[in-house]
């Protein structure tokens, strides 16, 4: 192919690495009398990866269609790759990948046909910097589906499947992926593989990735930053450690000093710990310190946030987000 | 190569291996294969009577009328129920989250509709040769007729299929479509020439196209002097022309309109919700 023929692919120019490739300012959603959204603010950087947590009915869905395009919205400035998406054409929509929860498409099709079916929309929009489509045996090597090539979709089994939607997803090479909840149903080592190949596709490809999860823990072991979306506004914003540590200032000390066993929490563990040696010395024991997890953090904050007390911890989190 | 040429391929390539997967499913070679068994013995079992007023086959009559009606079927009937199943799946939300996706997956269901309407026609054809005479198979202008009745039908009717299935979302309701298209093929002289019938039946007939597909496909294959038996005691060619034609430019102005605001409408919590309900029927 020549660059001639690539136009198609130049239309939407690509993003300098300072542009951020999500950006979103007071996005606001409303159904009929209802408001789903109420301003919801925030960016991801190129290589970032963003996990979108919150309760059931938070907003999660609704602000991840309006970013993928599916959804227009009510109000607010959303650029997505450098692009409204609710003017989206069909070179911007090459360059993101899509992973649903609720997939259950082309089940007749073999595994190896709809990846390469699929990968060849993707050829006109390949650029110098960016090969597409992913080579079908390689994608189906990195999600661990080669053995599943000759296989027919409905024969797969749930975490088969679930890689087989992740592999349709960045069959693209797509520098902007959506995750939804990709990891129900996984096994643990099917787990462990996924977070493996998303930390891949952050670090090797720079692929800006926003998922979406229940799961507090993915999301720590996932996510550069959190952003806990509650009652149609974003609460906090901030890598976990951060969450945790600002939430829940106190950490857990254990320890056992001739056999017995102690435990104290501890605003500054450290300083704790360094008094403990210097009174006990070689008796202090089985010594343990436990920061406030990240599921501690949510917890608080949606729990605050459903009080209606969201001005202190949850604020308290954004400033400190904004004076780092 | 652009972006749309590339996709019209991939939509021909997505054709054959829907195709493919199609005769390699049990399933879905007995619900193709399953029509033309009932028809076929249709036809064996009337092949002695005759068409009121002549001495010919009534069973052989049927034939080019059961052409008629398969490509009104194939579609209408068998797209729209396609695009509802598929948009109930996610396969159409799959097209939509792909560059030009849906062009390609159109492509994709016209090619596949259009070989399985021909395929069928051929193997009635084949089959009903074995037990039918009288049919004009040896005369190259038959072909002809046959081949232009075909995609004209062809054209009149996918885009109506793909409407209706863009205005049905639930498969349930798939039955206010099917129960007065039977209604409608029992009013249209498949079975039996609709001259016989009153005149507000004959009226109601040919509204519609699958009056008009039969007879254009009994004007290919059978003999001219069955044509006395037509309305108007003529194959009509012009007036067969001009109603498929309304059918196809009403048709082709509609489907994309109504395409495109039902693809707008798609989405992964529609498609999640779908879901949830089919569940709840299934239960």
């Amino acid at each position: 192919m020549t660059a001639v023929e690539l136009a198609g692919a130049t239309e939407t120019p690509h993003p300098p690495d300072t542009d951020p490739v999500l950006d979103v300012r007071g996005l606001r959603m409303r159904y009929g009398a209802v408001d789903v959204l109420h301003g919801v603010d925030f960016t991801a950087r190129r290589g970032e990866v963003l996990a979108l947590l919150g309760p059931n009915g938070a907003g999660k869905s609704t602000t991840i269609e309006i970013l993928e395009g599916f959804r227009l919205r009510s109000a607010g400035e959303v650029r997505v790759l450098g692009t409204d998406p609710a003017r989206g054409d069909e070179a911007w929509r090459a360059r993101l990948g899509v992973v649903l929860q609720s997939w259950r498409d082309h089940g007749r099709w073999l595994v190896g046909d709809l990846l390469t079916h699929l990968g060849s929309y993707y050829a006109p929009y390949a650029t110098a910097a960016i090969r597409r489509p992913w080579p079908t045996a390689d994608l189906l090597d990195t999600v661990g589906l080669t053995g599943q090539a000759g296989r027919r979709v409905n024969q797969l089994s749930g975490g088969q499947r679930r890689r087989l939607d992740v592999a349709v997803g960045i069959v693209g090479r797509p520098e902007l992926l959506f995750l939804d909840e990709p990891t129900v149903g996984f096994d643990p080592a099917a787990r462990r593989e996924f977070h493996d190949l998303v930390h891949r596709l952050a670090d090797l490809d720079e692929t800006t990735i926003l998922v979406t999860t229940h799961d507090l823990d993915e999301a720590e072991k996932l996510a550069d930053r959190i952003l806990i979306l509650a009652g149609g506004r974003v609460i906090a914003d901030g890598s976990a450690d951060e969450l945790s540590r600002r939430v829940a200032g106190k950490a857990e000390i254990r320890w056992s000093v001739d056999g017995e066993r102690f435990v104290h929490a501890a605003t500054d563990a450290t300083g704790f710990v360094r008094e403990l040696f210097a009174q006990h010395g070689d008796a202090v024991a089985d010594l343990e310190v436990r920061r406030a997890s990240l599921e501690d953090a949510y917890m608080t904050l949606v729990r605050e946030h459903e009080s209606g007390g969201r001005t202190d911890t949850a604020l308290r989190v954004l400033r400190g987000e904004e004076e780092r | 190569m652009n972006a749309t040429t590339m996709a019209v391929r991939a939509g021909l390539r997505r054709g054959v291996i829907e195709l493919r997967n199609t005769l390699s499913s049990g399933q879905d070679l007995w619900n193709f294969a399953f029509p033309t068994v009932i028809l076929m013995a249709t036809m064996f079992f009337t092949r002695g009577l005759t068409v009121p007023g002549t001495d010919f086959s009534l069973g052989a009559r049927t034939l080019p009328s059961s052409f008629g009606m398969g490509i009104a079927f194939a579609g209408m009937l068998i797209l729209a129920q396609q695009l509802i199943i598929d948009r109930e799946d996610g396969t159409l939300l799959r097209a939509k989250a792909t560059p030009n996706g849906m062009l390609g997956y159109l492509i994709g269901k016209i090619v596949l509709n259009s070989v399985l309407a021909v395929a069928g026609l051929l193997a009635q054809l084949l089959i009903a040769l074995l037990f039918l005479d009288g049919l004009r198979i040896d005369s190259p202008a038959a072909w002809v007729t046959l081949a232009w009745v075909l995609v004209l039908g062809l054209v009149a009717t996918l885009p109506l299929g793909a409407v209706i299935g863009s205005l049905i979302e639930n498969p349930r309701n798939m039955g206010l479509v099917m129960l007065p298209t039977m209604g409608l093929i029992g009013l249209s002289g498949i079975f039996y020439p609709v001259s016989v019938f009153p005149g507000w039946v004959q009226a109601v007939a040919q509204v519609f196209p699958i009056y008009w597909l039969g007879l254009g496909m009994r004007s290919a294959l059978l003999p001219d002097s069955l044509a006395a038996v037509e309305i108007g005691g003529s194959w009509r060619h012009l007036e067969t022309v001009a109603v498929l034609g309304a059918w196809a430019a009403v048709g082709l102005l509609l489907a994309p309109v109504v395409l495109r605001r039902m693809a707008r409408r798609e989405s992964g919590s529609r498609v999640a919700a779908r879901r949830e309900k089919a569940m709840q029927r299934a239960m």
